[in-house]
């Protein structure tokens, strides 16, 4: 015999009303754990995504889709904008780096993006078999797309328009598989990189594209972003440009100076995820108002099912009490039952979220995609579980301080 | 040994209780007797500790219980007295034997099992180890508050109306067995009783006359 044999020996003579509190507070801390890691890991994904990157120069539109579908491959593009604009921007000395990306192609949901070597440097991919693309045509791919499609070296497949699972496929053109990167888990997981060129071959620009080749005998400046071009060419399009600054006065004067070209417009990768998060803060703030709800409600219950018992255990107390436990031990064994309750409830809540989490992700493609899984555990959920220790040790103060000023005799006299 | 002397008690309301001077020896019965309401529960609590003594003197096996704090009392009551109420007041979350565990849990003792073995069988609970309490028939309750009170081999066994709630058989049963038990264990038995059956099986009577 022990107090935890006897707390829990009070916990389970009554079944459901135990359960009940551990559901209703292991549902609010599961609300509040889901929210913490998705929100812990949705911020380090978006961070860790656009570091490295400036500024994404595109089409005019919206500077949140452009940020969306560049850095973080979700949005549609914007539009395309010329090379040879490109190449302008590209050659400001305000620019350390520019990395031409050529988006609009998919292939089973994973996006194709035609770009230079540079870009998977932003993301420290590096390979783990096979080779960089070098031909038109040839893809390196990212971990979880060669893992997903089951694709090796040298495999074969076209690219279907638009970047929907169903869409018009190019169908006379098929890509070949010349590497696979490394897990970096970053973005470039879930992407099929390869040259600017194989996406104007796919879409017929390739004629252009050969044309220029054809004329290659002539003396001619390569193009600064796609060297296999001639520099100024008015006919290729590219999506967009992503942009290092050379130093902190291109933060200053390149937005403006590209948002004042009539066609262009620049968009701050800092500044749209900050307006992104405040965005998003709304509905992360309402869930958080339910899970607090949920909490608070639970407490009360917890306090309503101990004050209750304790109605019915003033017997019990002053029958201890008779047998010698002090005041003391009898307010310690209330607290620890309070206590115990909301640690159980936490505990089922912290292990639920992972679970859901961890099941979401072994069940739909697109929270594999995202990249958010529930194997990890934040300091913060420590942080929760001390407080449900609080929220157990304040719902059973007050029953506990009753069964602490129990007038026993009075108790035992009264039958 | 119990000794009482000058001993008072006033409640709140104002009502005065003075209790009888008298002394019951090691291993000996006595009877507490009175209407209801002539201070029975409240002579047998103050004897227990369980009232705070503020006029007068009790001493259970030496010790005066008025120079004790109240958790020394509550110590002190836990290693040296068994209680036995009316209503047996068993603790229903419990299993039997963790029931009678729970005396020298909080008695701070050692818990020996086959101490607790040795009481049921005693008192013939020998196959309710593991029952629930609300399972037990009321003799068997009954018997089980009896294994708990004599546990801890107290000094001294306080039992509130016992019998009142019995038929003649099980009164006679119960008193007989509490008899044999605090024999057997040298302890002393004070009982507080209305129950005119108990009278002549414990010749020792004390008398409380309170208005």
């Amino acid at each position: 015999m022990n107090i935890w044999v006897l707390v829990l020996n009070y916990l389970r003579a009554r079944p459901l009303n135990t359960a009940l509190n551990i559901f209703l507070l292991g549902l609010g801390i599961a609300v509040v754990t889901i929210l913490i890691i998705v929100s812990h890991q949705l911020q380090e994904k978006i961070t860790s995504n656009s570091r490295g990157i400036d500024l994404v120069v595109g089409a005019k539109g919206s500077p949140m889709q452009l940020i969306l579908c560049n850095i973080f491959h979700v949005d549609f593009p914007t539009g395309n904008i010329k090379l040879n604009e490109a190449e302008r921007i590209a050659g400001n000395r305000l620019v350390r780096q520019a990395i031409p990306m050529a988006l609009g192609d998919s292939y089973q949901g994973f996006r194709i993006v035609g770009t230079t070597r540079d870009y998977a440097g932003i993301y420290q991919g590096e390979l783990s078999e096979g080779s960089w693309w070098s031909a038109p045509l040839e893809v390196t791919l990212g971990s979880l797309v060669a893992e997903e499609l089951k694709l090796s070296l040298g495999a074969e497949f076209s690219s279907t328009h638009g970047l929907a699972r169903q869409g018009h496929a190019h169908e006379e053109q098929s890509f070949v598989v010349a590497g696979i990167f490394q897990k970096t888990n970053s973005v470039l997981d879930n992407l099929i990189l390869t040259g600017v060129e194989s996406i104007w071959h796919v879409h017929d620009l390739h004629a252009a594209v050969q044309q220029e080749r054809a004329q290659g005998a002539e003396p001619r400046i390569p193009s600064r972003l796609v060297p296999s071009v001639a520099a100024g060419d008015s006919t290729l399009e590219i999506t967009s440009l992503l942009i290092r600054y050379r130093s902190a006065m291109g933060a200053i004067q390149l937005p403006r100076w590209v948002n004042g070209q009539s066609r262009l417009q620049a968009a701050s990768p800092a500044f749209e995820t900050a307006r992104l998060f405040s965005i998003l803060g709304v509905g992360v703030n309402v869930l958080e108002g339910f899970a607090s709800l949920l909490i608070f409600i639970s407490g009360l219950s917890i306090f309503i099912a101990l004050y209750n018992s304790l109605k019915e255990r003033k017997y019990d107390l002053a029958i201890m009490r008779s047998m010698g436990a002090s005041r003391s031990r009898i307010f310690f064994s209330v607290l620890l039952e309070g206590t115990l309750l909301t640690f159980l409830g936490t505990c089922f809540g912290i292990l639920m979220a992972h679970s859901v989490l961890f099941a979401l992700q072994a069940t739909m493609d697109e929270a594999r995609m995202s990249g958010i899984t529930g194997l990890v555990f934040y300091r913060e959920e420590g942080i929760i579980l001390a407080a449900s220790l609080l929220l157990g040790i304040l719902c059973a103060l007050l029953p506990g301080l009753q069964a602490y000023r129990t007038d026993i005799s009075k108790v035992l006299a009264g039958n | 040994m119990v000794v009482v002397s000058s001993l008072t008690y006033r409640y709140e309301s104002d009502r005065l209780l003075s209790f009888p001077d008298f002394a019951v020896e090691k291993g000996k019965a006595c009877l507490l007797l009175g209407n209801s309401g002539s201070g029975k529960t409240t002579l047998l609590h103050l004897m227990g500790g369980l009232l705070k003594i503020r006029e007068g003197k009790v001493e259970i096996e030496k010790q005066d219980l008025t120079l004790l704090s109240e958790t020394q009392a509550d110590r002190f009551r836990g290693k040296h007295m068994g209680f036995i109420f009316q209503r047996n007041h068993l603790i229903p979350a419990l299993s039997v034997k963790k029931n009678l565990l729970m005396a020298p849990f909080l008695a701070n003792l050692k818990q020996d099992e086959s101490r607790v073995e040795e009481v049921m069988a005693q008192l013939g609970l020998w196959d309710k180890q593991h029952s629930k309490v609300s399972h037990l028939s009321q003799g068997q309750a009954q018997r089980v508050a009896i294994a708990r009170a004599i546990l801890n081999r107290p000094a001294v066994i306080f039992a509130d109306e016992p019998t009142s709630a019995l038929d003649d058989h099980n009164c006679e049963r119960v008193i007989h067995l509490l008899l044999n038990i605090s024999r057997e264990n040298q302890c002393t038995l004070v009982v507080a009783t209305h129950d005119q059956r108990l009278t002549s099986m414990i010749p020792k009577h004390i008398r409380i006359n309170n208005p």
